[in-house]
């Protein structure tokens, strides 16, 4: 009788009941969306984030570059001249560590042993200028009154002009940083994927080799099983990494231990990758290291959402914002809705109510009914809601619009400047724009929250009605009817 | 049986108190038929609702076979109107949206029957007041006379002590008003039930073996010897 008589209930009121519906609907179709476009704000967050930081790391452990003095650090390569007619090419690469003063391998492993960090490895980011090319002499040509042509001169200073000669070099500069081995998964490597070749292995902690970066194997059309020489030494390629989202960490990976020798930083780390043990206590890592090793700059990964702003943050605040607002007055405003069309319905059906009061219905009884109505009602709006909510959150991955990230180019968060972020080379000081695909992913837990809401939607219209059912005196009832 | 004692019931209009029912003193014995006439607003239907367990009043006691209705917790009342008392409205007071089957079976919800005693004792109830074919149909699908005979069968499908019956033929023409008259009687004599109704019609008050008359809130009873 019960489902019966609501069935045939609701069919009769299909009107108010689809006013009611679409009402809840509505706040749960933009609930949907904009969850699952915020979902997808964290998840492009994530991947700028990854994308400077790698997978699985939580925090970095930097120590702050020292100004650079007008000559202390610099670059400089000097090169004789050659005989005008002499193809001879010279090169000099200089191999410079990149952005942060380094910090001692012991800080590592005092790193590791910090209480909270589950693990911790060290990285050597350096940048390599590489400047090839010719120089040669210029020759002299005497003055017609003076005689022959000739090289140097001897006796009298002769009378002429030099003509010919100069130089002709390519300057390249890229960059190259040195890994752990022993722990693929911690380090700069993890923000990007080896899609040809392989990885390195535990066993070349001091192997020439090296793993390249996509974008740059193509530049410099490397391939596997091709050398790559950096000051000097020799390096096969065994593997090239594609960045799962913006820019990689370096241009090419190398063992640590290699890259400390080309730079002569023995024992030395630029950055170190933390894990923290508990990703609820990071902030407590961070505190017990900074606390522990003075000196250092400790950045989360808390710290570098902070930093970004672009589009991306624009939306994400959007998204947090006015759409959890928007969404929250549009329930109210539905959950209002449907309250009052429920109990103005009850209004309308008090003969019906007391005449099933005055045949021995129970107040709890007519109660159940309106509030099984309405129930209903909110779970035909939860359907209606989730199906309008899935829809557009598939519209909103279908289009993709593209988000665009800038990290610590405003110079007032953690990662600008020195000491910042240590993410890879060239990140730490200057700001990193990256672009991104958003996409509105649902979660199950959404759409479990949709259902809630529909059901409290409801329970919501249905107490409005059911008290009002419920203090119907039938004498009242048939006597404000007859 | 039925015994009122001092039954008084006070109603506040504004500021004004108003007598709807003035010390009635009435029994009403089992089996018993009683006919209640008297001018709107005299106090009829209040009475009824008094009788029927849907109103309290506001002094003095309704005892139906030694309970006091008056003294009846809601729940209690509940049962009694549930297992005891059967209502026929003048406005029939049909659930629109049920057949006549469903509505009939509303009266049984609260006893708690089986569904399949349930629908039987409704399509039997229907079967007797000759609307057997017309148990699918839904109430506006029905004349005024088939309605009221829906109700009638709502009302008595419970097997109940009691029947009442506010002004059940008000809303049908003459002929109408006959067969629901007959439907009436012919159930009143068959169940041994205690039959109360009001009504405005004089023509039925006349054939009453026992007419009770209110008139601002105070009760005459006349026996009709002749019917």
């Amino acid at each position: 009788m019960f489902f019966t008589y609501l069935r045939r209930e609701l069919r009769r009121r299909r009107k108010a009941a689809l006013v009611v519906a679409s009402g809840l609907a509505l706040g749960i179709a933009l609930v949907i969306v904009v969850s699952s476009v915020s979902s997808g704000m964290e998840k492009a967050q994530g991947k700028v984030l990854q994308s400077l930081y790698g997978l699985g790391t939580d925090m970095t452990v930097t120590k702050a570059a020292q100004a650079q003095s007008s000559t202390g650090e610099r670059p400089r390569f000097r090169f004789d001249a050659r005989g005008s007619d002499s193809d001879e090419e010279q090169s000099s690469d200089r191999v410079m560590v990149q952005g942060f003063q380094t910090l001692a391998t012991s800080t590592v492993s005092k790193v590791a042993g910090q209480q909270g960090v589950a693990d911790a490895v060290g990285g050597l980011s350096l940048q390599v200028i590489k400047v090839s090319g010719q120089f040669r002499r210029g020759e002299f040509q005497q003055d017609q009154n003076g005689g022959t042509s000739q090289r140097g001169g001897q006796g009298g200073p002769p009378q002429g002009t030099v003509e010919g000669g100069g130089a002709d070099f390519d300057v390249n500069n890229y960059s190259v940083y040195g890994t752990d081995v022993t722990k693929p998964e911690l380090g700069p490597l993890t923000s990007s994927k080896v899609t040809k070749g392989r990885t390195f292995t535990s066993s070349e902690a001091n192997a020439r080799v090296v793993v390249a970066d996509a974008s740059y194997a193509k530049e410099k059309k490397l391939a596997l099983g091709d050398k790559v020489t950096v000051k000097g030494v020799k390096y096969k390629v065994i593997g090239i990494a594609t960045p799962e989202s913006g820019d990689a960490a370096a241009n090419l990976y190398i063992p640590l231990k290699q890259a400390q020798t080309l730079s002569d930083s023995k024992n030395k780390v630029t950055t170190i990758y933390v894990k923290a043990s508990d990703s609820q206590q990071i902030d407590a890592v961070k505190s017990t290291i900074r606390k522990n090793i003075p000196g250092t700059t400790v950045t989360t990964s808390a710290d570098l959402a902070d930093t970004v702003s672009g589009s991306l943050s624009t939306a994400s605040d959007l998204a947090s914002n006015v759409g959890k607002w928007l969404s929250i007055a549009v329930l109210v405003a539905a959950f209002l809705v449907a309250g009052l069309l429920t109990s103005s319905a009850v209004s309308r059906r008090v003969r019906e109510f007391g005449t099933l009061k005055a045949l021995g219905w129970k107040s709890g009884r007519v109660t159940r009914q309106v509030v099984g109505e309405a129930v209903v009602n909110g779970l035909v709006g939860g359907a209606l809601g989730i199906a309008l909510g899935l829809a557009g959150a598939y519209a909103v991955t279908a289009v993709s619009p593209t988000l665009q990230a800038e990290l610590g180019s405003t110079g007032g968060g953690p990662m600008s400047g020195p000491g910042g972020m240590g993410g890879g080379p060239g990140r730490e000081a200057a700001g990193k724009a990256l672009e991104v695909a958003l996409t509105a992913p649902v979660a199950v837990g959404t759409i479990v929250l949709a259902v809630g809401l529909a059901v409290a939607g409801g329970l919501i219209a249905g107490a409005f009605g059911g008290w009002r059912a419920s203090r119907l005196r039938p004498a009242d009832a048939l006597r404000r009817v007859e | 049986m039925y015994e009122l004692r001092g039954v008084t019931k006070r109603y506040k209009r504004g500021k004004e108190t108003v007598d709807a029912l003035d010390g009635i003193d009435l029994t009403i014995g089992d089996g018993d038929r009683l006919v209640i006439q008297g001018p709107t607003g005299g106090g009829k239907s209040t009475l009824l609702q008094m009788l029927g367990g849907l109103d309290r009043p506001t002094s003095g006691s309704v005892t139906l076979d030694g309970t006091d209705l008056a003294k009846l917790s809601e729940s209690k009342l509940t049962r009694v109107r549930s297992e005891n008392i059967g209502f026929v409205f003048q406005s029939f007071n049909l659930i629109p949206t049920l057949t006549a089957q469903e509505n009939v079976e509303t009266a049984l919800v609260p006893l708690k029957l089986k569904v399949r005693e349930r629908r039987e004792r409704a399509a039997a109830a229907l079967e007797s007041v000759g609307l057997a074919e017309r148990s699918g149909h839904l109430p506006a699908e029905l004349s005024g006379g088939q309605q009221q005979r829906v109700a009638i069968a709502r009302a008595l499908v419970k097997r109940p002590k009691v029947l009442l019956a506010d002004e059940p033929t008000g809303n049908l023409d003459e002929s109408m008003r006959d067969e629901i008259m007959e439907v009436l009687e012919t159930m009143w004599k068959e169940h041994g039930l205690t039959f109360i109704m009001v009504t405005h019609d004089s023509a039925i008050a006349r054939k009453a073996p026992r007419l009770a008359t209110i008139r601002k809130g105070r009760i005459t009873v006349k026996e009709n010897v002749s019917s």
